[in-house]
């Protein structure tokens, strides 16, 4: 990444409004629908590239598969060959794949919202450390199956999320304070995870690696169920109360004024929050990244202001079938667990929008 | 009333400074083996080469020192970091100095079969500088605001730690060299170790400690900064590398500490309020206080075996961190 150092640009004068315009559709009833145009054209263009790439990685494997083979066996017209291995085998890892991504970058979005902080994601406050400290102790203390990490690391997400809002209680909690308590909880955690791995086993510190780095190999039908069923739930209640959290994006004592009850909503929404991080940690690992990436990433390519729920989650659904993808076919099946990759393609996507956005002179 | 309160700042980084040389001395005379204070004095001042005396001039002394230095270093450079980027969250892992130092220290490990961890500093050293420039040209060198520089640095750290992870999993022999650097620990400390961090920390100390008073005035924003005289280009260039040769070398010396530089400039402005002059230099001298104590506390809790003191320093001041926000309104950045 070269730093744009040539010709002195002329500064874009016209300094370009945040945001497109916003436009609405009105119906010949009076009924009127607002929207805006770009966040709208990113949404579809990001749901179209997730669904390629989840179409081209359910053709890749040790078996391919041509696209146009899996389209028909996702039909319903397939052989029997491709759809044992379609339908059993690798459609799972890929729902769970864009499952585990929405999930991750919605609750990404809604904790960088509610604490007003960028870095203010799930894996910085200590959410994924507390999963990784129940699946650590599962692997490393009681070497436990895979489906016993799965519980042990909900486990884990769940009562640290109750913990930090506790202790991040005090008439109410401040976006402000959750953070710092949060801070503190994660560093507590990363110590114990540290410790942890200095006491294991290499054999089970290694394991607990591509845990911690989170992995979609292997994962079938069976971790598709839970996370579905969170997902169904938990997703449509989010939206319910984007309203409400776009204003509190303004202070609490602005939406307090609007009308807006500022404590319910935050609690509503980060229990919905942690809910989906422990969720999704719980079949995937706690995935790097994603949701401190994904937001940052949606905003961007929005450019608008606000949360940006639904591009945050789309994206992350993207970002994370596209990193599986990468790891698939650039180091050969089942070799790199994607959460390797969701970190370089995420970190280096936002360092190239950082660079790009500069060099166009919008900060 | 100003003057008052100055001299009621001033007395209590002395008493902090006290309390700093009682922690040197628990640092040299507590370990795995119990050593009295009569011998202690006898090691420092009168060697000749007893064990007691080489326990304590080969073990004590070099480690102690190292926590003094990269304790001081940490806190500080935690301290301007905060300043910098304005972000309560800003601590030195955030504009990617632990992930381009553990790059580095995982590259040396696996592919150029570097096994002493004398031989990591360099390695980390030159890795922490690396993504620092990187992140600082991303950042905007002149259009640096503190938000890109958090996010060129978060974005930096996630791209380095993919790799990272990429090749502890794949080779596990670097993985379990990585696991116990990881962690941050005083306990390989030598005289050449300090000797070799020490220059780096000083001039580091020194840069932070200047700008103190721009940073107070960046405090407001850079536009009233510019209008106050201060030179806001110049002083962000200059903080960064403070930061650089301060937690590039304490990294280098004894693994990624992280929370150290977190927190000990939050509990400092909790008591000093937001003046730079007064948090840069009692974060110089709280910061070791917790190292060390720290590191006091890992020796003995399992003796004869230790705990390291990253572990140590995290389970004792996240408690204490969460108790410090909790009771009182933090003060703002």
């Amino acid at each position: 990444m070269k730093a744009p150092e040539s010709a002195p640009k002329p500064k874009a004068p016209s300094q370009r409004a945040q945001g497109t315009p916003i436009r609405a559709l009105r119906t010949a009833g009076g009924l009127s629908v607002r929207f805006e145009l770009r966040p709208l054209v990113t949404v579809v263009a990001l749901l179209v590239v997730a669904l390629a790439a989840s179409v081209v990685l359910i053709g890749t494997g040790d078996f391919q598969i041509p696209a146009s083979d899996v389209i028909s066996t996702l039909l319903g017209n397939g052989s029997v060959a491709h759809e044992f291995i379609v339908n059993d085998l690798r459609l799972p890892r890929v729902v769970v794949g864009l499952l585990v991504g929405a999930a991750l970058g919605l609750s990404g979005a809604l904790f960088q919202s509610v604490t007003r902080n960028p870095l203010g994601s799930p894996d910085i406050i200590g959410f994924g450390q507390g999963s990784t400290v129940g699946a650590l102790v599962v692997i490393v203390l009681f070497k436990g199956s895979a489906e016993a990490v799965a519980y042990g690391s909900l486990a884990g997400g769940l009562v640290t999320g109750v913990l930090i809002y506790l202790l991040a209680w005090k008439r109410g909690v401040h976006g402000y304070r959750l953070v710092l308590v949060g801070i503190g909880a994660a560093a507590v955690l990363t110590a114990v995870n540290g410790y942890l791995l200095t006491k294991a086993q290499i054999v089970d510190a290694a394991r607990a690696v591509v845990w911690i780095t989170g992995s979609l190999n292997g994962r079938g039908w069976e971790q598709v169920g839970p996370l579905f069923w969170f997902c169904v739930i938990l997703i449509p209640l989010v939206f319910a109360y984007a309203r409400p959290l776009r204003m509190l994006e303004m202070g609490d004592d602005v939406a307090y004024a609007l009308g807006v009850r500022v404590e319910r909503t935050r609690l509503v929404l980060m229990t919905a929050a942690v809910l989906l991080t422990a969720a999704a940690t719980a079949a995937a690992g706690p995935v790097a990244f994603v949701s401190l990436t994904a937001p940052q990433l949606a905003r961007r390519l929005t450019r608008s202001p606000g949360p940006n729920l639904l591009a945050s989650m789309v994206m992350g659904a993207t970002l994370l079938i596209a990193a599986d993808l990468g790891a698939q076919r650039v180091f050969g099946a089942d070799q790199l667990p994607v959460g390797v990759v969701t970190g370089v393609l995420g970190g280096g996507y936002l360092l190239w929008l950082l660079a790009a956005e500069r060099k166009a002179g919008r900060i | 009333m100003p003057a008052r309160r100055h001299a009621l700042r001033a007395a209590g980084l002395l008493v902090s400074l006290g309390v700093l040389l009682l922690v040197v001395v628990a640092s040299i005379a507590i370990g795995a083996k119990q050593i009295p204070v009569g011998d202690v004095w006898h090691g420092l001042f009168g060697n000749t080469g007893t064990d007691n005396d080489v326990v304590i001039r080969e073990l004590r002394l070099p480690r102690t020192l190292l926590g003094l230095l990269a304790g001081a270093a940490l806190g500080l450079a935690g301290a301007v970091m905060q300043a910098l980027t304005r972000n309560p969250l800003a601590d030195p892992g955030l504009l990617g100095i632990n992930a381009g130092a553990s790059a580095a220290v995982v590259s040396a490990i696996s592919f150029f079969g570097v096994t002493s961890l004398t031989g990591y500093v360099w390695f980390a050293f030159a890795g922490s500088a690396a993504v620092m420039v990187l992140v600082y040209a991303l950042g905007g060198v002149r259009a640096a605001t503190p938000v890109r520089l958090a996010l060129a640095g978060t974005a930096a750290t996630a791209a380095l730690y993919g790799y990272i992870n990429a090749v502890q999993i794949m080779d596990t022999a670097a993985l379990d060299k990585m696991r116990f650097w990881t962690v941050g620990s005083l306990a390989s400390a030598s005289m050449s170790t300090v000797g070799q961090v020490l220059p780096f920390i000083g001039v580091g100390i020194v840069l932070a400690l200047i700008v103190a008073r721009p940073l107070n005035a960046m405090g407001m924003g850079d536009d009233t900064a510019r209008a106050l005289g201060a030179h806001v280009n110049r002083t962000r260039a200059v903080a960064m590398l403070a930061v650089t040769l301060l937690c590039g070398a304490a990294t280098a010396a004894c693994g990624p500490i992280v929370f150290v530089g977190l927190m000990v400039p939050h509990m400092v402005r909790s008591f000093t309020g937001p003046d730079q002059r007064w948090i840069l230099p009692y974060a110089t001298v709280l910061s070791p206080v917790l190292l060390l104590g720290a590191d006091v506390i890992g020796r003995v809790v399992t003796r004869p075996a230790e705990l390291q003191v990253g572990i140590v320093t995290a389970l004792i001041g996240g408690p204490l961190f969460i108790f410090l926000v909790r009771r009182r309104r933090m003060a703002q950045l």
